[in-house]
């Protein structure tokens, strides 16, 4: 078996299996945990209005927007590069479609009834490659802003290195811009999204799925106090 | 190390070649209570930490991506750029201890040693962050772009440091007074009667204590009793004016809950039973808080769930009971010819959700209003909220973040600032002694007491 064969197989098995299983038991972990029911008297007794804080939070306030303006672009910058890159690159959505042809028996057409949409490839390059510069941006911020820097620690880091290294490595391999060949460029590529996929359910990535259930539980708590979202 | 004694770290060696001779690294202190060993004192921080750990607070610990932000939300951070100030830092021992003991993956983090186990000496040093600079002004939870509600989590971990006797003196001692006597500031049943009797003698007003029944129980908080008196005659002068059947009970007077603020689980459930027993002895359908911003998170949002079940009557903040006498044209009011900014109690409104009541008060009194930016739901905090302003070792801190009121106030040019929280007004008083600046903070009621129009008819 050589490294392709291993990334594609057994690689990818497993990672996915540890993707699923770990992000579950996380998610579980915290969601069967008890919750105490508020018995106080609500201001706004249709407190699910509050969710559209999942919404409203996406971007600051007015007056918050000084001081965090350029946390809000560099990420958006590098969630919207590495997005797009990830669902909307040819070659990815026929991945999945190989994919979802082996574990379901159906194509993606099948599966969610509209074909899956595609980006020209140079649009995605380019959106990479601002995803790219994007994450070092913020990894030069986390190291010389003082707050990022203490309050930083193994998981930021780790979790920045899981997210750029699938950017740079399918990069590389679809640009063909080092002098390896194909199928080990792609051997890499796929390793490191098989680390991405490891790493997730244990690190800050998480936050992926925690956002919506964070933001909406606060939204529906303030807003049943009629208070400031 | 014996009970209850403050306690200082060595100092760190004299640095000669600065220009001043000056301590490397400033000296810290922090207060103890009781005598246990330093192991039990961890444990009980973190055991108490997590008692009331619901699913919600869980949700808050896993969704940190450290992205830092707010930090530039809380007024200790912006008057210092200290990045020892970034709210969810005040949390860090407790994320860690999180991670390793309750956490999803805690039995990996324990194996691994990938958490360290928190230390008595890092809640020693976290003791300051937790009670000192942080007014749990809840600003920093409007800024989080994850949602956390920041402000609750510093609540919580306040519950630890109580249980493991770790919190400022002068904390402990008004919530020790305040579970003792009744009031944290000596305002005990027996002086706040002498001081009503008084009150009523002065200034001709009536005002009636311990009726056996009324529709409405009113509340005063123990820094109105002792040093705003001319509050308790506003709410007495209000109530009569409008005609409603009210009382103070002498079992039930007390609003202030240095309980909540301390951390004391134990204590706030006792004060604020009072209340509720007080209002419920006397069939009251309405409690009207006063204007203290805690005390209205203390009854109004958490009273409830301290009592078990729903209240069996009505809580309103002495701002929204006004505002609603306004609007059913009860209370009519004499113009003020001045222009007015309004200080933005955070329990009342930004976390309360009291945010118009008050405004449609100033609007009832014809005042011009000039908004401070920001106001409402981001206004910045007094920075004496949460205990802050008792706990005379943060004063210095204090008073750099009142900078930020002082220049947002003069900025509007308005005559007037008015607030509707007497822990504000303190705040605003001491202030405004430290700088010997010239504006005086007003209070609402008294504005509205000093401008009821008699019926003409």
């Amino acid at each position: 078996m050589d490294l392709l064969e291993f990334a594609r197989g057994p690689a990818l098995q497993w990672s996915i299996s540890i993707f699923i299983a770990g992000v579950l038991w996380r998610l579980l972990g915290v969601f069967l945990l008890r919750t105490r029911k508020d018995l106080s008297a609500p201001r706004n007794p249709a407190a699910w209005k509050g969710l559209r804080l999942i919404a409203l939070r996406s971007w600051p306030r007015r007056e918050f927007l000084e001081g965090t303006a350029f946390g809000e672009v560099m990420g958006y910058a590098f969630h919207v590069g590495f997005l797009v890159s990830l669902f909307f690159f040819a070659p990815h959505v026929l991945f999945f479609a190989d994919v979802a042809q082996g574990l379901l028996g159906t194509d993606l057409h099948g599966l969610i009834g509209v074909s899956w949409p595609t980006l020209p490839n140079g649009i995605v390059t380019l959106l990479a490659a601002v995803s790219v510069a994007a994450l070092v941006a913020v990894l030069v911020h986390r190291l010389v802003n003082p707050v990022k820097r203490l309050i930083s620690n193994f998981d930021d880091y780790f979790s920045w290195f899981v997210t750029i290294a699938p950017l740079v490595t399918g990069m590389a391999a679809f640009a063909h811009l080092t002098g390896w060949p194909y199928e080990r460029l792609l051997a890499y590529h796929l390793l490191s999204v098989e680390l991405l996929l490891v790493w997730f359910p244990f690190g800050k990535l998480m936050h992926a799925f925690t956002i919506f259930a964070a933001r909406g539980a606060t939204g529906m708590i303030f807003e049943r106090r009629g208070a400031s979202l | 190390m014996t009970a209850s004694t403050p306690h200082t770290r060595k100092p760190e060696p004299l640095e000669f070649d600065k220009p001043r001779v000056s301590i490397a690294a400033p000296e810290y202190r922090y207060d103890m209570q009781g005598e246990m060993p330093e192991a039990e004192r961890v444990e009980r921080a973190m055991k108490s930490f997590v008692k009331d750990f619901g699913r919600t607070a869980a949700i808050y610990m896993e969704s940190c991506i450290h992205c830092g932000m707010c930090a530039e939300a809380c007024h200790f951070y912006e008057v210092t750029k200290d990045p020892k100030y970034t709210p969810i830092w005040k949390l860090e021992p407790f994320k860690q201890a999180y991670k390793r003991e309750y956490g999803p993956f805690a039995a990996i983090y324990r194996a691994l040693n990938l958490k360290q186990k928190v230390t008595v000496e890092q809640l020693q040093e976290w003791q300051q962050l937790i009670y000192d600079s942080c007014t749990v002004c809840g600003r920093c939870s409007l800024m989080c772009p994850m949602g956390i509600d920041i402000a609750s989590l510093v609540s919580q971990a306040r519950h630890g440091m109580y249980n493991a006797g770790l919190i400022p003196h002068e904390l402990w001692s008004v919530t020790e007074r305040a579970r003792l006597e009744g009031s944290p500031l000596g305002a005990t049943p027996k002086v706040f009667k002498d001081r009503l009797e008084w009150l009523a003698d002065d200034h001709e007003v009536e005002i009636p204590v311990d009726k056996e029944n009324a529709d409405v129980l009113c509340a005063m908080s123990s820094i109105e009793i002792m040093k705003y008196p001319d509050s308790v005659v506003a709410t007495a002068r209000i109530m009569n004016h409008l005609d409603v059947d009210w009382t103070f009970r002498l079992d039930g007077y007390e609003a202030t809950n240095f309980g909540l603020l301390a951390g004391n689980s134990a204590a706030q459930k006792l004060l604020t039973m009072k209340l509720i027993d007080a209002a419920v002895a006397c069939g009251a359908k309405t409690v009207i808080l006063p204007e203290c911003g805690h005390a209205y998170t203390a009854l109004r949002w958490m009273g409830a769930n301290m009592y078990g079940q729903p209240l069996p009557f009505k809580v309103q903040h002495i701002a929204e009971f006004m505002a609603e006498q306004v609007r059913e044209g009860k209370l009519r009011l004499r113009k003020v010819a001045k222009s007015v900014t309004f200080h933005d109690p955070c329990q009342v409104v930004r976390r309360g959700g009291a945010i118009e009541a008050p405004r449609e008060v100033l609007k009832a009194l014809g005042v011009e209003l000039r908004e401070m930016y920001p106001s409402k739901g981001t206004a910045w905090c007094c920075g004496g909220g949460g205990g802050v302003v008792a706990n005379h070792r943060a004063d210095e801190l204090r008073y750099k973040t009142f900078r930020i009121k002082m220049e947002q106030i003069e900025q509007t040019g308005a005559e007037l600032p008015v607030t509707t929280c007497a822990n504000c007004r303190q705040t605003f008083d001491d202030g405004q002694a430290h700088f010997k600046w010239d504006h005086k903070m007003h209070s609402l009621l008294e504005l509205v007491a000093d401008n009821l129009l008699e019926d003409e008819t």
